[in-house]
């Protein structure tokens, strides 16, 4: 038992974007609003943005700008840093998303436009008496 | 035994493939017509000037490109694929004047696609005749069948277009569903698809494995017309009867019974069937083919079903040859490839003639007609005397060579077979001859009115029936031709 | 300058989708002149890129110079260099077929559809080109964008469509995104080569197994393989004629791409098959994938949607061709990415080409056509040749290979599989030549299109189609070039 509460608790970012994703998706499949189903799969993202962000983060580790120190030498010591990487990565992933999300929005302006509604069945009906 | 590099048999092949935007471009039908001859008499001409160089023994062979590691497009020209290529060239040229014949006469549509079609269907004719490889047996196989489809269907109503359909399913369905894999195991185990003169299968495979794929290829080449696979043929006849003619007493057909020569001698080779006793196979399937076609044309009316059935029985006299395994045996098959065409179609121009002169289709309306038409019947009787084997006509040599062969194979129940086809065969083509020209007086349906159909009807099948005839007395080339053939695969 | 070839692939459309859609404020008859020139300028370096390749092997490019695994790196080799190839020259042709399309469908977007073109291809180039794995990524989501912004330019059902692509392409890119986050974790690294090192040690762990699975997951939504294809009939059926042809023939064989990528590059072959044991699973998949795609595409009665069926179809050729584990298979595979590339393409100019006379595709609509259009026709019946697989058509050739990879592996059920493709599309081809061939053409009973005189289409359309069609035939009988050139070696270095 105390095994389990180890995993869970040690490994709480990865249980974290789990259940994020699995809202995300939810929200996704189950929600019949348009707008609904796009912040779910913003959420979808964030999961995995969030996912990156946490792997760099390390105990006792810093922000990742060179500390200059008294003596006017650097510190250049990894370990003592969270990993930069993934953060510069998620920026562009963040970037994606985002885009993503404006052409969602465009399309979905565009549907509404149309069908008045941003029901997916409304509009489902709509299209099928075509 | 040299094998000798030249580019004829590619360009017999695409002669008529290369005539085809001339005949579409062509604004005056006798410019088109010119061209089909010209085209026709240039691959004829093609064709036999390689005949003396096979005729001595040698082959001639012509790669195009390989496409696939060990497999090439090849043309290879041996005694059989000759044969062939003599029988389907020269009936060209004959088709194409009855082809003006019918087409003027009934004024039919669309002519350029007809002509264009048939070219093609030639040019693919040819290539399977000087196929060296499996490979390229089947791409021509195929393109066969797709260009007789416009062929099939020209007249363009319902039921062209059911009986297109039928032809359709029957002949791409069989070739992609059983051929397309069976060569696809050859190339597997064996790496090449060549052509051998003891078959490239030797040793690669057991007797239970062979004889899948034997049936494969057996049934799989429909345009073969083994039974259950013929239902095609007699759907054809919706055709043009030049189109039935040529392609289904001529090209078609035998290009599936020459796709099956080739399985049985370059695939599989003779010692590899004898050894698995698969010989008694084929003579089966093809045994059963000959009788139950042989019944069925007794019961036909309509002219050419009953042809159509003749066909299908004959095609299969052919594999019956073949399959008993013994030099007679498949040299009279061979044989019959080149006596059956030019005994069908002449059988074939006489029912188009008829048609044409008085518009009559079946049996039972032709009592008397031989009186009003003589030089139609005349050919037709000796088409007739062809297709039953009896002399002085062609087909006596190659039937007689048959029974040689049962007797050689020592195949008692094939020999039954044969003598008793015979008889069906006379059954249902003599009385039509006796009831044309002797009718009884109240039952004779013509009076004055009707005359011979026009010369370019009943010169062509006068032509095919006196050769016929003359094939009795001087069956050269083919029957040099076949003797070097089957040497040839009896072990060089 | 020759060595910058990889970047000026991508790059060269980028910048002239910028300079296209600012130039359609100003001067709207200069936006298909530019992209005439950017895309042509992209398929000419493609060209070059690939002889260079032929000749002297691997070409490694540092973007900025910077070394690999810190810089991003271009890796080409015969793989890509073939595919990049196809996929501009392909995207050249189709550009310049459906200009009367676009002009006809989306007449005051012509500057934005332009440079979404050229950005569509940006993307789809630098996902061939790219040895980084967060950079395929990064070009993925460009090349998704572009084809949800091109699909929702449509009308009718056509943004409906694209919404519903673009979320499920959103899961699958996210899934591949994923999936590289996991390597990362492992390996510390993101070029592939450098992953590639770093993996064998690693086989064991279960989050390189995890890897794999999310990245072939993210790839088969992209790819539409069964069953993850439901997006593909609505997002390609609906969308403007020229975003339909240009992205159904890309997009999909790019992600096939990938993944063969992923198997051979990064995971090397040990661990797809051996470590994993996924080739046989996969490969039943894939034979139900066929079957599935083939018999969908018997109820359709819609042109468009039943060669979307098609694709399907053809997509489990592909996988199952890479499943196989055999040089046969995995030839067949990389084959027929080319070859479907270009089926598919001739198959949707040709249903935009009728398209574009008829403003109708139901199947009932097509009666008499071959009278009508018989350049078209033509064209259509040296594609439906093709699919159906009849020499000397490139067609045949890579269902050879993988037919003969199916015998070797003893993939009995995968060869049926095939050949029941080949029969069921001997049915639906047919079904369309014999309703074209047959009966009279009826004039549509107006929904407020022109009841014009249906003749042939104009020359822009039938010479690029006349082009395609041919070459079928030409690649197909230059198969063995190909291979021997171009496919054995990259299948001999990865150790098939």
């Amino acid at each position: 038992m105390s095994d389990l509460i180890v995993a869970v608790l040690g490994k709480y970012n990865y249980w974290l974007c789990i259940v994020l994703m699995m809202i995300g998706l939810y929200a996704m499949i189950a929600k019949k609003n348009l707008i609904k189903k796009l912040v779910g799969m913003n959420i979808f993202q964030t999961s995995i943005i969030l996912f990156y962000v946490s792997i760099g983060c390390k105990k006792g580790a810093t922000i990742p700008i060179l500390e200059h120190r008294a003596d006017h030498s650097v510190l250049v010591d990894a370990a003592h840093y969270i990993n930069p990487l993934p953060h510069v990565l998620m920026l562009t992933a963040i970037v994606v998303s985002v885009s993503t999300f404006g052409v969602a929005l465009a399309l979905a302006i565009k549907i509404y436009r149309k069908h008045k509604t941003l029901e997916e069945d409304e509009i489902l009906m709509q299209l099928r008496s075509e | 035994m040299e094998t000798i590099l030249s580019i004829k048999p590619l360009i017999a092949v695409l002669v008529s493939i290369c005539v085809v935007p001339l005949l579409v471009l062509s604004k005056k039908v006798n410019v088109r017509e010119g061209w089909t001859f010209a085209a026709a008499i240039v691959k004829l001409l093609l064709v036999l000037s390689m005949l003396p160089v096979i005729l001595k023994g040698n082959q001639i062979v012509y790669t195009l490109a390989e496409v696939v590691p060990g497999v090439a497009i090849r043309f290879r020209v041996d005694a059989l694929g000759m044969l062939f290529a003599c029988v389907a060239a020269s009936l060209w040229i004959i088709t194409s004047a009855y082809s003006i014949g019918y087409m003027r006469g009934l004024d039919e549509h669309s002519q350029t696609r007809y002509f264009v079609f048939f070219a093609l269907a030639l040019s693919a004719t040819i290539g399977v005749a000087f196929s060296a490889n499996l490979l390229t047996l089947y791409l021509f196989y195929e393109m066969l069948s797709l260009a007789t489809y416009p062929l099939v269907t020209h007249h363009q109503d319902k039921e062209a277009r059911t009986s297109g359909r039928k032809y359709l399913t029957y002949i791409l369905g069989t070739s992609i569903g059983l051929v397309l894999p069976a060569m696809m195991v050859c190339y597997h185990l064996t790496g090449t698809l060549e052509f051998a003169s003891q078959g490239f299968l030797a040793g690669a495979c057991n007797r239970g494995l062979a004889a899948v794929l034997l049936v494969f290829f057996i049934f799989g080449f429909a345009k073969a017309g083994i039974m259950p696979f013929h239902g095609w043929l007699p759907a054809a006849m919706v055709a043009p009867t030049p189109v039935s003619a040529l392609l289904h007493a001529v090209a078609v057909v035998k290009v599936g019974v020459f796709s099956i020569v080739r399985i049985i001698t370059g695939v599989f080779g003779t010692e590899l069937l004898s050894e698995f006793n698969l010989g008694v196979v084929i003579c089966t399937i093809a045994s059963v083919t000959i009788i139950v076609a042989s019944l069925i044309a007794l019961s036909q009316d309509n002219l050419k079903r009953m042809l159509a059935f003749s066909t299908i029985g004959q095609l299969s006299y052919i594999i019956l040859g073949v399959g008993l395994l013994s030099p007679k045996g498949i040299t009279g098959g061979m044989l019959h490839i080149a006596m059956h065409a030019f005994g069908k179609i002449t059988l074939f121009f006489c029912a188009g003639a008829i048609f044409v002169a008085t518009g009559k289709r079946n049996i039972s309306e032709m009592v008397g007609i031989g009186r009003r038409m003589p030089w139609t019947m005349g050919a037709f009787f000796v088409g007739s005397l062809s297709i039953i084997g009896l002399p002085p006509t062609g087909g006596f040599l190659s039937k007689w060579y048959l029974v040689l062969g049962t007797l050689e194979a020592n195949q008692m129940t094939f020999l039954f077979v044969l003598l008793s086809s015979s008889l069906l065969n006379a059954a249902y083509f003599m009385p039509v001859v006796y009831r044309a020209f002797f009718p009884p007086p109240e039952k004779a349906m013509f009076e004055n009115k009707i005359q011979e159909a026009p010369l370019f009807c009943v010169g062509p099948p006068v032509i095919t029936a006196f050769i016929s005839v003359a094939l009795f007395f001087y069956p050269e080339p083919f029957f040099r031709l076949a003797s070097m053939a089957v040497r040839f695969i009896g072990g060089n | 300058m020759m060595e910058h070839y990889p970047a000026f692939i991508v790059i060269v459309p980028f910048l002239f989708a910028f300079v296209v859609s600012g130039v359609a404020w100003i001067k709207k008859e200069l936006c298909f002149p530019l992209t005439l020139v950017g895309l042509g300028l992209s398929a000419w370096f493609s060209v070059c890129l690939l002889r260079q390749v032929a000749t002297t092997g691997v070409l490694k490019y540092r973007m900025g110079g910077w070394e690999t695994p810190w810089g991003i790196g271009y890796h080409v080799d015969y793989l890509n260099g073939l595919v990049v190839t196809v996929v501009t020259v392909l995207a050249f042709i189709n550009l310049i077929a459906t200009r009367k399309n676009v002009t006809e469908e989306t007449p005051e977007k012509e500057g934005a559809f332009y440079s979404l073109y050229l950005l569509f291809i940006v993307g789809l180039t630098g996902i061939l080109l790219t040895g980084d794995l967060f950079n395929l990524y990064v070009l993925l989501e460009v090349a998704s964008l572009t084809s949800y912004a091109l699909i929702g330019m449509g009308s009718g059902r056509a943004p409906m469509s694209s919404l519903n692509y673009l979320f499920v392409g959103t899961v699958g890119g996210c899934f591949y995104l994923l999936g590289v986050g996991y390597l990362y974790i492992m390996t510390g690294s993101l070029n592939m080569a450098d992953v590639a090192t770093l993996l064998p040690k690693l086989y064991n762990s279960n989050a390189i197994v995890m890897a794999f699975i999310f990245c072939m997951v993210g790839a088969s939504i992209k790819m539409a393989f069964f069953p993850l294809h439901m997006w593909l009939p609505n997002a390609y059926g609906f969308a403007p004629t020229a975003a339909g042809s240009l992205i159904a023939p890309l997009m999909t064989k790019v992600m096939v791409y990938v993944l063969i990528r992923l198997i051979l590059t990064v995971f090397s072959v040990d661990f797809a098959f051996v470590v994993m044991k996924m080739g046989d699973p996969m490969v039943w998949m894939s034979s139900l994938a066929i079957v599935a795609g083939a018999v969908f595409a018997l109820s359709q009665k819609n042109l468009k949607r039943m060669f979307c069926y098609i694709i399907v179809s053809e997509i489990g050729y592909m996988m199952g061709g890479a499943w196989l584990g055999n040089n046969a298979g995995m030839t067949g595979a990389i084959l027929h990415i080319l070859n479907d590339a270009i089926m598919t393409l001739c198959l949707f100019l040709c249903a935009g080409s009728i398209y574009y006379r008829t403003h109708g595709l139901e199947l009932d609509r097509l009666k008499g056509l071959f009278l009508k259009m018989p350049v078209t026709m033509a064209c259509f019946v040296a594609s439906a040749l093709s699919i159906i697989g009849v020499p000397p058509t490139c067609g045949f050739f890579s269902k050879w290979y993988l037919i003969s990879g199916g015998l070797q592996a003893g993939q009995y059920g995968f060869v049926a599989a095939l050949l029941f493709s080949s029969l069921v599309n001997v049915v639906l081809f047919f079904r369309v030549i014999e309703i074209s061939y047959y009966g009279d053409f009826e004039t549509h009973h107006g929904h407020g299109s022109s009841p014009a005189v249906v003749m042939e289409s104009p020359a822009s359309m039938l010479v690029p189609l006349l082009i395609v069609s041919i070459g079928l035939v030409v690649v197909g009988l230059y198969t063995c070039s190909i291979v021997n050139h171009l496919i054995a070696p990259i299948l001999m270095q990865h150790g098939f």
